[in-house]
């Protein structure tokens, strides 16, 4: 069907608008339409996908109007992937949402599902965008429905970080927005593909230049690039954990997506490379950012915090990887944004589970829970494993491509950044796993006691959804080869 | 080369990994459980064996899982020394099981489900190691066992396991990552395979620093071999229960580290390679130090388990000794010390823990008379420790005799004098345990004349082990057939 690309969108939209209109009617019902529309986007994206590595890109003109006029989708195959990621997930996350959503928000449920659904149409159009302009008003709308999220979740700092997110969030789009502007100014045109190619041979333009930077640094504040990250530890650690389930995975990562669409697709490989040679410093600041979030990592008391340092350190990898300025670095660094969604959405629902037996998840809260919740810990134990980078999980995969393509530009920092950062991990989870391991939860720990540990797990529904991403880590990283011979190297030609 | 496309590896691998859900199905039924693992470990040890006949005529087997990257797939390849390692493992995997429920049931251990279950995927992953056809599988498969061992080491849960858990972690998580990791990656980058091959990997891309740096970072990097200085971590991990020491740290886990080393050694380097850098040298210069320092230790040793895991430490550098001297006696000594050691040590491993399950002693100094309390016990350990000092009529005389046959060859005399002055320091510490356990007045004795052995199932393994090892006197075909056979392989061509 030619339609799937604009459904992708649509159903979560009109699906979230009817949600919202359904909390007045018959609250019940919000639920299964938000599935509903998610069902549909994630089944199309799906479709999207095959179509694209069966026959190549697709252009999708929204209302018949032909570019430059109209607003066209564009999907290659780099899209059609995050597409797959950020539908599968909204969707995953919504069945796991389920249970843990009324325990944690109360009666708002059918609200938040109808923001939440809003949420994800802004992420999927930005993916699926291919206009400039477009892009902006989409990231706004993510920006909005999830400054709404986040003052959801903890009463007393939930409120001050969304503040905070909004402060530096809205810093971020102007940035964008004003480098759009720029290359409206230049070119007249805000259809990517149109400004790829009216900027061509204008090496020497100081309006280029400057559009570039500011939408770059616009892009990297919204993704949280150190130094600007400041915002994204407590808005993701005090929303609700439904809320950070998805946007922890899902936000940062669609960000570094339109941070290698605009280096590819807009300002291209050449301009920022060959003219620019901007390479070895943003190199050097990632190299620093994956060290500074490991090292914030290490000191924090908060799970989900120490989660959130550790995103921050994985967008160092993603925008080393694409600033490497080879294939192999720019392999690892889209590899490794399907690696990261996948193995932070493990993280976050195996943190999700925690929070819906034990409430609080400072690290010492976490006693004896190998005991208490085993499957949960499982399925934590191997989406940390993924992080560190221990292979057959997928997270050694995406590692090894990244410190190829640091090799072969003799980066040798970045290289040894990311080995550093392996062992940080390594470090950080062994930390709570002991605690989890040795210290019992329950008073008077003695070896027979062992034997009575009651396991309190969280729902069903939750188990499973967190078990299969965790195992679909391994299943990731076996077919890594795959992944990168159908997708990445085919869209990189 | 002939090679046989088979997917025996795979089943061998798999054999003790499926059989988990079985295991922890069965937690409240031990004998069930028990039945399981013996089936499992049974059917695992004919799918080794099955693979003989081809092996020792000279045929590969070999089979693809996953392709990552040109010339590095996740693949098994079986050879003449993978099958060697295997054919201990799997075998004494059956051993040690049975022993295990002897031991553990004596104790009365908590979490004995885990502890099997953690143990059969141990074995899982030293089978994957020993059938390797490449270095990144080697390394997916050393991290796998070097995270399964983690709980067995820590079993205990209690201050003192956490000790030495982290000690464990650290030195051997670390150096993996920190050390193997980037020397694999480098070794990728500069010659675009990780492929086991004869001549090694190299053609020219290496100077003789770099290729010393790059061979120093494997050795040290593979730190399940006890090189020192990173040998702490084995008289540490003597935590463990003792089922674990004896088959993971004098068996499986040790071995499948000076393994990776020897496989590095003859596969990625190529014994030409390192004859015409006289890299050999200075690994067998390493090896060495390791032999004699740690001999020395263990004389000062009381605890029985910490003077063997010295004992371990020193006899591992035997067989990175006999590789490094890169001649083919010696080489065949260092591969056929992988099963000669093996059998010898496991037995002294099941004495010292039978004796602790019979009379609750760990310490040598309280073993006074133990002889006439323990007879069958002490004679078992009498055997155990000729075959490590390397007596006749044990196994461990074929692979020293061989070991020094290789010096002669290569006419190292200090490698001859480290050799023989490390047999008198093994027997300095072995024998005076079994004098004073018969030879002692009645004064002197700590034990009543009633003979009380431990429970059969820890009895009769320990014979068993006892009498291969008396019985690879005699016919030590298979492994020096394979040891010949592998050492043809790498030298010959």
């Amino acid at each position: 069907m030619e339609n799937y690309p604009v459904l992708i969108v649509v159903a979560p939209f009109i699906s979230g608008l009817l949600a919202g209109l359904f909390v007045w009617i018959e609250k019940r019902l919000s639920y299964p339409i938000v599935l509903t529309g998610l069902f549909i986007s994630a089944f199309s994206a799906i479709q999207v996908l095959i179509q694209v590595i069966g026959s190549g890109p697709i252009q999708y003109k929204l209302g018949g109007w032909s570019p430059p006029i109209g607003i066209e989708y564009r999907v290659d195959l780099l899209n059609a992937m995050v597409l797959c990621l950020v539908s599968g997930v909204a969707f995953l996350n919504l069945i796991a949402s389920y249970r843990s959503a009324e325990k944690e928000i109360g009666d708002r449920t059918g609200s938040y599902y109808a923001v939440y659904n809003l949420f994800m149409t802004g992420l999927l159009g930005v993916t699926i965008t291919g206009d400039l302009f477009n892009l902006y008003v989409l990231i706004e709308i993510t920006s909005l429905t999830s400054y709404a999220q986040v003052a959801m979740g903890d009463r007393d700092r939930g409120p001050l970080a969304s503040l905070n997110y909004v402060f530096i969030g809205v810093i971020g789009a102007s940035f964008y927005l004003l480098g759009v502007g720029y290359l409206y100014m230049y070119t007249g045109s805000l259809n990517m593909a149109d400004v790829a190619v009216l900027i061509k041979g204008s090496q020497g333009s100081s309006t280029v230049l400057v559009a570039f930077i500011l939408c770059i640094l616009g892009i990297w504040i919204k993704m949280a690039l150190f130094p600007f990250h400041v915002w994204l530890p407590n808005a993701y650690t005090y929303s609700p954990v439904i809320f950070s389930r998805v946007v922890a995975p899902l936000m940062t990562k669609v960000m570094v997506y339109v941070m290698i669409r605009l280096m590819i697709t807009v300002f291209g490989y050449d301009y920022i490379f060959n003219t620019l040679h901007l390479s070895d410093a943003v190199v050097w600041l990632a190299t620093i950012a994956v060290l500074a979030g490991g090292v914030m990592a290490l000191a924090q008391k908060n799970l989900k915090k120490m989660l959130c340092y550790i995103i921050v350190s994985e967008i160092g990898y993603m925008v080393g990887g694409a600033w490497m300025g080879n294939q192999l670095g720019m392999t690892g660094s889209i590899l490794h944004i399907l690696n990261d969604v996948l193995m932070t959405f493990a993280l976050f629902l195996a943190v999700g589970n925690m929070v819906y037996r034990i409430e609080k998840v400072d690290i010492t809260d976490l006693k004896g829970l190998f005991g208490k919740m085993p499957w949960t810990m499982g399925g934590f134990v191997l989406a940390a494993f993924s992080i560190i980078g221990v292979p057959p999980t997928c997270g050694f995969f995406s590692k090894w491509y990244l410190i190829l393509g640091a090799l072969e530009k003799g980066a040798y920092h970045f290289a040894a950044a990311l080995i550093i950062s392996s062992l940080i991990c390594a470090v950080l989870f062994f930390k709570v796993f002991e605690i989890c391991f040795f210290e019992s939860g329950s008073p008077g720990h003695e070896h027979s006691s062992h034997g009575s540990v009651v396991i309190e797990e969280a729902p069903v529904s939750m188990l499973i959804i967190s078990g299969l991403v965790s195992l679909s880590l391994i299943v990731a990283g076996c077919y890594s080869g795959t992944i990168v011979n159908t997708i990445i190297l085919p869209f990189l030609k | 080369m002939e090679t046989i496309i088979s997917i025996k590896p795979l089943l061998a691998v798999l054999a003790s990994l499926l059989v988990i859900p079985m295991l922890v199905s069965s937690s409240d039924k031990p004998n069930v459980r028990e039945s399981w693992t013996f089936i499992a470990g049974i059917i695992k040890f004919l799918i080794v064996v099955s693979m003989l006949p081809a092996v020792l005529s000279g045929k590969h087997v070999v089979l693809t899982l996953f392709s990552i990257a040109p010339g590095a797939d996740i693949a098994f390849r079986v050879d003449a020394l993978g099958m060697l390692f295997a054919l201990v493992a799997s075998s004494l995997y059956i051993i040690t099981s049975m022993y295990s429920i002897g031991y553990m049931r004596g104790l009365k251990e908590h979490g004995q489900t885990r502890f099997v279950s953690f143990f059969a995927l141990a074995i899982s992953a030293t089978i994957g190691a020993a059938f390797s056809a490449n270095l990144l599988t080697l390394y997916l498969f050393y991290e796998v066992l070097s995270l399964a061992t983690y709980p067995l080491v820590t079993h205990h849960q209690d201050a003192n396991s956490r000790i030495s858990g982290r000690k464990y972690l650290i030195f051997i998580l670390g150096t993996s990552i920190g050390l193997v990791l980037p020397a694999m990656i480098y070794c990728y980058h500069a010659t675009g395979t990780l492929e086991f091959a004869a001549g090694g990997i190299f053609s020219g891309q290496l100077s003789k620093p770099a290729a010393t740096v790059l061979l120093l970072m494997f050795v040290f990097g593979f730190a399940k071999a006890g090189i020192m200085p990173f040998h702490s971590w084995l008289p540490a991990a003597m935590v463990a229960p003792t089922p674990v020491s004896a088959l993971l740290h004098a068996v499986a886990v040790v071995k499948v580290g000076a393994f990776s080393i020897v496989r590095v050694i003859t596969g990625i380097f190529g014994v030409d390679f390192l004859l015409s850098f006289n890299l050999g040298a200075v690994v067998a210069a390493i090896a060495s130090v390791t032999i004699l320092v740690s001999s020395c230790i263990a004389l000062t040793q009381d605890e029985f388990k910490r003077r063997l895991a010295y004992s371990t430490i020193g006899q591992l550098s035997y067989i990175i000794l006999g590789v490094a001297l890169l001649s083919p006696k010696g080489m065949t000594g260092g591969m056929l010390h992988i099963a000669m050691h093996a059998f010898g040590k496991i037995t002294l491993f099941f004495c010292a823990g039978a004796i602790f399950v019979a009379t609750g002693k760990k310490y040598i100094s309280q073993m006074v008379g133990i002889g006439k309390r323990m007879p069958l016990t002490m004679m078992a350990f009498l055997i155990g420790s000729m075959s490590i000092i390397g007596l006749p009529p044990t196994g461990g005389f074929i692979s020293k005799w061989y070991l020094v046959l290789g010096t002669l060859e290569g006419d190292q005399m200090i490698m001859l004098f480290v050799l023989l002055s490390s047999s008198l320091l093994n027997a300095a510490y072995f024998m005076p345990i079994f004098y004073k356990a018969f030879f002692c007045t009645k004064e002197e004795s700590m034990f009543e004349d009633k003979i009380q052995e431990a429970p059969m199932m820890c009895v009769v393994p320990l014979l068993m082990t006892a009498l291969i090892s008396f019985v690879l006197f005699f016919l030590p075909q298979p492994f020096l057939d394979l040891a010949q056979l592998a050492v043809k392989g790498f030298i010959g061509g």
